[in-house]
């Protein structure tokens, strides 16, 4: 029993990991369904959010919403900036030429930051007090900052589904993703509809900077490289284009990493994320919910 | 015995029957036309000769093995080369070299010989080199060996490919619309060349054509297809009056004189 | 032989002598400083890892992230080869790059079946999962590293490996087995069709690659006495890529050409690795947007120096005539 409450344990904290992995996910997902890059920098974009957020709160006094919509607003104007300047003159160009320039991208974003705010890590300001809640006989804790969590990922996602079911740029979105020259055709603007993936996946990673800045305190410039790696990896493991697989994809890689860190060894927590990528990658490339295409010759 | 039999073969996609029971038999030294309607399944048959697509039902059996399973490389070896309906030539690449890597099967010194430039190296490249240019010649363009393929102009990259397709020195040749955007003079000069090679590098040739004139003046035997079955086949006059022919292609531009 | 011994080909080797017997010279009378000969080791390392990538990633057109993983595993491999096992320098250098090798062939055979970004992230993927197996191998120091490896690197080392590096790649490239390698890059499909079996020559290209890497990495190993995991990350591969794009995805003499410009203008930037690293982010995009091709493109520098790299369009029967 009591091992059971430890497994719980974890999984309340895998969990927490999920869902930011699960926001930044979505973002690489829904850039990859529409325009077929790997967006290198999308984990850099999180780093900016985090990095909007810390300074929102100290030296605009915000409060957690205020820092929240403040990340989010730049890393919409940031996300959408990438695109129009680096990534838009390669749309024609080879898979690799653009996959090139958005690892340019994202150092690009790296350094300039640890030039401007130097290399070393910061310490999150506390927007909230930290309350514990018990569960199960106080056996199993579940934090206010991971219900945070939780809320507002839940919150996102479901408004983020709502855009892309049920407004008019959201069917853009699906019809450029789905076929770019019918869609073209059919009238659709393709520039402002990539403009508007770039800007809610960019949102989201704004958001997740945020969120995880106040879960583990600390941000630096260098903290978005291996989340964002990961959160591509979760992309995949739901099945790249999918915005339910992201989701659930991101979730279990946060579980599965806990995990590891738990029973196994924590050291071995990131080559496990990329293990798994190998695994998908071999075993069914369409990961969960994705579809294959061959080739027509 | 038949060089190739295709024996009750489908080809599904998704829900979408694109070849269906098709039965073929072609002997060595052949020019068969498969022709029909945009569509039919020509250029899916294609795919499946040459392993890009494997069958969903039936089987294929070349020179007496069977293909099935094979990836298009080891087919390939075992003598069936095409060329394609849209030009896939390796374009930024020179037209010798176009030549020269559908040699490579043939080649005959090994990975270490090329790294250390001893043994039969450069006598082989040599040798390599003096075919290639012979064939470039019989389709004029040795003269363009050292142009970059995708400079060349619509007819002479088709016939590259052509030339590429004959240096895997194959028994079997598949051409998906050569004359496709042709002008009728470099058509016709094709349809003796077609013939010619034919009978130069006693091959077997199946040929998909649109132009109905091209198929009926060089092909001896025809195979009609539509929605991926054969409705028609034998030699050209008996396919051209063939009632279910004429239905097929009623509608389209009826261009055999 | 006869072929070898061309007049081109006793200028060139003329030229390389002379090259290796002036830095010689200078390193042995003190006018070159251990800073500069720290350079060229680093120059000579960058040739090495460039053209091996580029053979990879320009040449055979597979796309990946992983170079310095095979890096890691040859300086790993031929560390242990020295300090724990006495084996004499040369043979650990083999030992180093037949592992990297080996490694190259048991990865490239499930992932190149991938194509493009996502080769790209397996390997990615690959090197990261090499270098936490190597942080938790206890008997290779971990986290803490390898010690106590003798610097047996020197110039006469690195000149010899680098050229023989060149030279292997170069000559395997301008062969039959290159041109089918270049097919792949071009058109899978129609190199399939063409007979070329392109799984075997994406592996070849990924083994041979690998095994040039790790070459470069035993020399790594034995120039810095000890050796780190964090050593061989990703930011490693990257610096290798920029290296390839920037001297022209496809361009032999590009790559070396910019593997030098590179080491020298790090030299310069020695003290400012953020304004290093944005530099490199730059030029990765503007290279990308402006001339994705790189500076020589797929084109061979070609003077009497290097006129053996003939044009693109008499390849394979170059070097002999
Ligand atoms: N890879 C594929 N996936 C799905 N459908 C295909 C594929 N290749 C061909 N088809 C379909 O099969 C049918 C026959 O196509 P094709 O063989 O190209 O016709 P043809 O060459 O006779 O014009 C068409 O309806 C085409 O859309
Ligand atoms: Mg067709």
């Amino acid at each position: 029993m009591e091992q059971f409450y430890v497994f719980l344990q974890q999984m309340v904290n895998g969990l927490s990991l999920g869902s930011i992995y699960a926001l930044i996910a979505l973002g690489y997902t829904m850039v990859y369904g529409i325009i077929k890059l790997i967006n290198f920098a999308h984990g850099d974009i999180y780093m900016v959010g985090a990095f909007v957020g810390y300074f929102a709160v100290n030296y605009l006094h915000l409060g957690f919403l205020g820092a929240l919509g403040v990340a989010m607003a730049v890393c919409v104007v940031l996300g959408i900036l990438i695109e129009r300047i680096a990534y838009k003159p390669l749309r024609n160009a080879t898979r690799i030429a653009a996959l090139i320039t958005a690892i340019g991208v994202s150092f690009l974003l790296e350094y300039t930051t640890v030039f401007a705010l130097g290399a070393q890590s910061r310490a999150f300001p506390e927007v909230l007090s930290n309350v514990r809640i018990g569960l199960f006989g106080n056996k199993v804790f579940v934090t206010n900052k991971e219900l945070l969590i939780y809320g507002v990922t839940l919150v996102l996602m479901i408004l983020l589904q709502f855009i892309v079911k049920k407004t008019k740029t959201g069917k853009a979105m699906r019809a450029v993703a789905f076929d770019r020259e019918a869609a073209m055709l059919m009238g659709v603007n393709i520039d402002n509809t990539i403009s508007a993936t770039f800007a809610l996946g960019s949102a989201l990673a704004g958001a997740a900077g945020v969120l995880v800045g106040i879960y583990y305190s600390a941000i630096s410039p260098l903290m978005g490289v291996n989340p964002g790696l990961k959160a591509f990896v979760a992309a995949v493991l739901g099945g790249i284009g999918s915005i339910p697989g992201a989701a659930l994809g991101g979730v279990v890689m946060g579980v599965i990493e806990t995990m590891v860190i738990a029973y196994g060894q924590s050291t071995y927590r990131d080559a496990v994320a990329f293990a798994i990528l190998i695994i998908i990658l071999i075993i069914k490339p369409s990961g969960i919910f994705g579809s294959n295409a061959r080739e027509k010759v | 015995m038949a060089l190739l039999e295709v024996n009750n073969v489908s080809k599904v996609f998704g829900g979408l029957s694109a070849v269906t029971n098709l039965k073929m038999k072609l002997g060595a030294g052949e020019l068969v036309g498969l022709i029909g309607p945009n569509g039919a399944g020509k250029t899916t048959v294609f795919n499946l000769l040459t392993g890009v697509y494997q069958t969903t039902a039936g089987d294929i059996v070349f020179d007496g093995k069977n293909i099935a399973g094979k990836k298009p490389s080891a087919i390939n070896q075992m003598g069936i080369a095409r060329t394609f309906q849209n030009i896939r030539l390796f374009s930024d690449l020179s037209v010798l070299d176009n030549v020269r890597i559908a040699y490579h099967s043939h080649v005959a010194y090994k990975l270490p010989s090329a790294i250390f430039r001893f043994g039969s190296f450069y006598a082989e490249e040599e040798k390599m080199k003096a075919r290639a240019i012979e064939l470039l010649k019989i389709f004029h363009l040795d003269g363009k060996k050292d142009e970059i393929a995708k400079n060349l102009p619509y007819g002479e990259q088709r016939r590259l490919e052509i030339a590429r397709a004959l240096a895997t020195e194959p028994k079997f040749l598949l051409l998906d619309e050569p004359a496709a955007g042709m002008n009728p003079q470099e058509t016709a000069e094709l349809m003796n060349l077609i013939r010619w090679i034919r009978d130069h590098f006693e091959l077997t040739i199946l040929l998909i054509e649109h132009d109905m004139s091209l198929v009926m003046g060089c092909c001896e035997r025809i195979y009609v297809l539509e929605y991926g079955r054969v409705i028609a086949h034998g030699d050209p006059e008996t396919v051209k009056h063939n009632p279910k022919v004429i239905e097929a292609y009623l509608g389209e531009e009826v261009t055999y004189a | 032989m006869k072929r070898l011994l061309t007049r081109q080909n006793m200028i060139i080797a003329a030229v390389l002598l002379a090259v290796y017997l002036i830095v010689q010279t200078l390193l042995s009378v003190g006018i070159i400083s251990a800073f500069y000969e720290t350079n060229l080791v680093l120059g000579g390392i960058g040739v090495i890892m460039a053209v091996s990538l580029n053979l990879i990633t320009g040449f055979a057109g597979q796309f990946t992230l992983g170079h310095a993983g095979f890096m890691a595993i040859g300086a790993y491999f031929s560390a242990v080869m020295t300090v724990k096992w006495g084996m004499p320098f040369v043979l650990a250098l083999l030992g180093g790059s037949c592992l990297a090798a080996v490694m190259g062939f048991l990865i490239g055979l499930p992932t190149l079946r991938l194509k493009g970004d996502y080769l790209a992230i397996a390997t990615l993927g690959m090197g990261e999962v090499i270098r936490v197996v190597l942080l938790n191998t206890k008997y290779v120091g971990g986290a803490a590293g390898l010690f106590g490896i003798p610097r047996l690197t020197n110039w006469t080392w690195i000149f010899v490996s680098a050229v023989v590096t060149v030279l292997c790649i170069r000559n395997l490239l301008w062969s039959s087995y290159g041109r089918a390698c270049i097919s792949v890059r071009e058109d899978e499909v129609a190199a399939e069709i063409m007979g070329v079996d392109i799984t075997r020559y994406k592996v070849l290209a990924f083994v041979v690659g690998a095994f040039f890497a790790g070459l470069g990495g035993g020399l790594y190993a034995h120039y810095y006495y000890f050796l780190q995991p964090g050593g061989f990350g990703f930011m490693k591969s990257i610096e290798y890529l920029v290296m390839v794009v920037l001297g022209g995805m496809g361009s032999m003499t590009g790559s070396v050409m910019a593997a030098l410009a590179l080491t020298v203008i790090n030299i310069f930037l020695q003290s400012y690795a953020a304004i290093r690293m944005i530099l490199y982010a730059l030029l990765l995009i503007v290279i990308m947007i402006f001339r994705p091709e790189g500076l020589m493109g797929s084109k061979e520098f070609s003077s009497a120096m290097f006129s053996r790299f003939e044009r693109r369009g008499d390849r394979g029967s170059a070097g002999g005539q």
